[in-house]
């Protein structure tokens, strides 16, 4: 269809599609509305039956805590299938640089660059130990904080040193990370169906709502999910950099 | 406060659906990922915001560059070849 037909069928439909989002959006709710009663119920238990200050956690981590197996899963089976389709083919061949660690200095990579990048990786990992450990009690969680624990090797690819981060965490290290995490979680449920008789039920007392060992068993859902995210996130990244910086296509 | 996070929130997303390359494109995505994040803070979610800034900031960007990293040494491989043909 040529562009002249494409604008005129716009102006046809153009303003039937805005009339109808304007009468859709003057007839919305205001903000805040809820006639459900399942939200109402959870609010208000969360912080005297759950002892937890994070109601969003509360409820992936435990009330809920089944739901986020099936998540935590669903992140492990694609990082299989990503780690599955960018291995090594047969007329590919990996560039065995270890002894090379300053080798990818990109242009525009500089002292200065390296130095923010370190501060960088110390900071975000510091803010990812706490947003993983403070589940329960802040927003955040699990899963966030181990994609900021994860950004922190990335600060380090981006200032030039992807060798460094291979050497420092290599494969091994990074799927043990992510299978330990992903095993982690369903044997906690695992410990809740032998501990309290029904699985993934908090079966550790909970605390004084507020203090850090609080909520039972949510700290260490929190730890499980974010070493999975972490070592997930990570080998993604060094499957994709080795794709783009150490593979290349060549006579073997 | 929220009526500004989604104008700002409508002009990136126009913005990153105007770029042609994907380069400008995937720094672009960036910018509206920190939109959203600023939308889902002025409504009240907190989580939300974090996954969405660690996410569009830090993954997304990071898998669409070394993607197009790759793709254009293929091409180059393949130019290479068929000059070599020739």
């Amino acid at each position: 269809m040529k562009a002249r037909g494409r604008l005129l069928l716009f102006a046809l439909a153009g303003p039937a599609l805005a009339a109808v989002l304007v009468i859709g959006f003057t007839g919305l709710p205001s903000f805040g509305d809820y006639h459900g009663v399942y939200g109402a119920v959870v609010t208000g238990v969360e912080l005297t039956e759950r002892h937890a200050t994070d109601y969003v956690t509360a409820l992936n981590f435990d009330l809920r805590a089944f739901d986020t197996l099936g998540e935590e899963f669903i992140l492990f089976a694609s990082v299989t299938g990503v780690l599955l389709l960018l291995r090594a083919m047969r007329d590919e061949q990996v560039q065995d640089r270890h002894d090379d660690l300053g080798a990818h200095d990109y242009l525009g990579s500089s002292a200065a660059l390296r130095v923010l990048a370190l501060l960088l990786a110390v900071v975000l990992t510091a803010l990812g130990g706490y947003v993983v450990l403070h589940g329960a009690l802040t927003p955040g969680g699990g899963f966030q904080g181990g994609v900021v624990l994860a950004a922190g090797p990335i600060a380090v690819v981006v200032a030039g040193r992807f060798l460094a981060v291979r050497g420092a965490l290599p494969e091994w290290a990074l799927e043990a990370l992510d299978a330990v995490g992903a095993a982690a979680y369903a044997l906690l449920g695992l410990a809740g169906l032998v501990l309290a008789s029904v699985y993934m039920k908090n079966f550790i007392s909970l605390g004084i709502p507020g203090h850090l060992l609080s909520a039972g068993f949510m700290p260490l859902n929190s730890i499980a999910v974010g070493l999975e995210v972490t070592g997930g996130f990570l080998l993604i990244l060094t499957e994709y950099l080795d794709q783009a910086l150490l593979i290349r296509r060549g006579q073997s | 406060m929220q009526a500004a996070a989604l104008v700002l929130v409508a002009i990136t997303g126009t913005a990153v659906a105007l770029a042609r390359q994907p380069l400008r494109q995937t720094l672009l995505l960036g910018i509206y990922g920190m939109a959203l994040t600023v939308m889902f803070f002025s409504v009240q979610a907190p989580d939300v915001a974090l996954s969405e800034i660690v996410v569009s900031t830090v993954a997304l960007p990071l898998i669409i560059l070394a993607a197009l990293r790759k793709i254009s040494e293929q091409e180059r491989h393949r130019e290479r070849e068929e000059d070599e043909e020739r």
